[in-house]
């Protein structure tokens, strides 16, 4: 088990459900309850020192209980190490803690797996949409139920030159 | 029946009837302006709207709104297999198409754990190398442009175009290039293109001075760039900036050097890093990346090695071209590859890639089918529209074109 992993878990056993490496890559698999807890450690621990926040993401698995993953990707500049957070969001109960007061990087991040995917994020300063229209009437287009071509909300547009009516 | 709106205009200057020319000034009345700029700003390197609240001329609140470029990249990479998804990299940071090839070709390459030949490495590395240099002399002629320094403008593209000829005789194209395969690149540099290399090579660095030296001793560029756009190295690296506009912070963070890949071990060169974390350290690091890229160009197109440059895994890699047509085993294997693409393990990985902007990077899960299961794009320049707000405060309306400059922000890459 990598050294970061093992540390992680004896930091919060009942936390850590899984860590798995795989092509070079550490993920670790938290309970949702516990990630923001898990990151301001992952963060603040000097032997770990992970400063800089890569991306945040998120996976629709529609099959599985906990349909959502949200996928927090770290980097420790100092230490030249990646580590990959993640935990399962239930789509009753959608809603993540933010990292916001962690990483300020997290803000554009987090409104964004909101935009796209629907999950909420408690404790952020500004959670609307990023991308998409303020009105976007469709819903969330990355979940695995949204179809590539969108649910008809453009063929209402008007166009100029285009007759009325 | 609508009612006339009631006149809510409040008298702010009170003119003398009888010396309208010398308006006696009561107390001014002080309040926040909103101003919308963009998103069809010249300035704005394509469609950014900027939502500003402004005390006088100075700027209290910066509201980027963006998305006007969305086209839901990351959606149809679902819908379509791993071969199919290059085009649309190029569509990403249009400027440097090439490099968007490369980050997606080594996450895909990551994934399936497949190992490129090396001539081919190094053919890409030369590439990205270029790519960079036409990236920063966009970045210098615009952003110099936007400051009002016009000349730089001209001489950058006039460079930027001998490159982006030479990318028309590898690839048929200027600017949506993808060259790059998963597995190697889709053909070999001909003796003619080393020559132009070579020549570029000998061409550019009195050039890259003269630039400088028009920009360095220009007084309105060192005003307009120094102490703008401040943003200190602990804050940077929380917001999760990259690429020069982390490095002008005084932060060496470069996956080049720090994850090398490709041929970057190969050769030599040093990160530039700068000090103050202002407009013009980011100047400076960029005018400084373009001298080292030339430097790795000109070591490398001397030590090419001979060899394939597409690996041979059938499953994966496309066949040679000029087989395609003419041995039936190639064509099942180039018809295969397009119409059900190949299978990817199951599982997850994130690969960045150090392009001229920031750290390009893919997360791409796969659940073992043709196609990407979810495939998210960590694009600087969306990551970089975060701390906007952050770095705009405070600076005059004027310095407004230049903060966003900074970034060397491209809307295709930042909405996706």
């Amino acid at each position: 088990m990598h050294p970061d992993a093992q540390k992680i878990q004896q930091a919060f056993p009942e936390a850590v459900q899984s860590a798995v490496e795989w092509r070079g890559d550490l993920t670790l698999h938290v309970k949702r309850d516990r990630l923001h807890a898990v990151c301001r450690y992952l963060h603040d621990d000097p032997g770990l020192d992970y400063d800089y926040i890569v991306h945040v993401s998120s996976v629709d698995w529609p099959d599985h209980p906990e349909r959502f993953e949200v996928v927090y990707e770290f980097y420790s500049i100092r230490r030249k190490q990646r580590i990959r957070v993640k935990s399962g969001v239930p789509e009753d109960d959608c809603v993540a803690d933010s990292m916001t007061d962690i990483w300020k990087g997290a803000d554009f991040m987090e409104r964004e797996v909101y935009d796209m995917m629907g999950i909420r994020f408690r404790n952020h300063p500004n959670l609307v949409r990023v991308l998409l229209p303020d009105d976007f009437p469709e819903g969330y287009p990355l979940r695995k139920d949204f179809p590539v071509r969108g649910k008809g909300w453009r063929d209402t547009f008007t166009f100029i030159g285009e007759k009325t009516g | 029946m609508p009612q006339p709106l009631e006149d809510q205009r409040t008298t702010v200057y009170k003119v003398d009837p009888e010396h309208p020319a010398n308006p006696t000034l009561p107390t001014l009345r002080t309040e926040e302006m909103m101003l919308n700029m963009g998103p069809q700003h010249p300035s704005t390197h394509g469609v950014l709207k900027v939502v500003l609240a402004l005390e006088g001329e100075r700027i209290v609140k910066a509201t980027p709104v963006m998305g006007f470029l969305h086209r839901g990249v990351e959606k149809l990479a679902e819908d379509g297999t791993y071969h199919q998804f290059i085009p649309h990299t190029d569509r990403l940071d249009y400027v440097c198409a090439m490099y968007n090839n490369f980050a997606y070709c080594r996450a895909v390459e990551k994934l399936l754990d497949l190992k490129v030949p090396p001539r081919a490495e190094y053919l890409r590395t030369i590439v990205a190398e270029v790519q960079r240099i036409i990236g920063h002399l966009f970045w210098l002629g615009t952003q110099a442009l936007d400051i009002g320094a016009m000349t730089v403008f001209f001489y950058t593209f006039r460079d930027r175009e001998i490159l982006l000829d030479f990318f028309d005789e590898l690839c048929g194209a200027r600017l949506t290039t993808s060259w790059y395969r998963i597995g190697g690149v889709e053909r070999d540099f001909t003796p003619d293109l080393v020559e132009k290399l070579r020549r570029f090579c000998d061409y550019f660095p009195p050039k890259l001075e003269e630039y400088v030296t028009f920009l360095n001793t220009n007084r309105i560029w060192l005003s307009r760039t120094k102490g703008v756009a401040v943003i200190s190295a602990e804050d940077a690296v929380n917001f999760g900036l990259s690429g020069p506009t982390l490095r002008g912070s005084g932060v060496d963070y470069d996956l080049r050097k720090f994850e090398p890949y490709a041929a970057y071990g190969d050769c030599e060169w040093s990160v530039p890093v700068g000090k103050n974390g202002d407009t013009y350290d980011r100047y400076w690091v960029r005018v400084e990346e373009m001298r080292q890229s030339r430097n790795m160009v000109k070591q490398l197109l001397g030590k090419i090695p001979d060899g394939p440059v597409m690996a041979d895994v059938p499953s994966v890699t496309l066949p040679p071209k000029d087989k395609v047509f003419n041995d039936l085993a190639s064509m099942i294997q180039q018809f295969k590859l397009f119409s059900q693409g190949f299978q990817a393990p199951k599982g997850e990985i994130y690969c960045g890639t150090e392009a001229a902007k920031g750290e390009l990077g893919f997360y791409i899960v796969s659940d073992g089918g043709g196609k990407p299961y979810r495939l998210k794009i960590r694009a600087p320049s969306f990551i970089h529209m975060g701390a906007f707000d952050f770095m705009a405060r405070g600076y005059m309306i004027a310095d407004i074109v230049t903060i966003f400059g900074t970034y060397d922000i491209v809307m295709g890459e930042c909405d996706r």
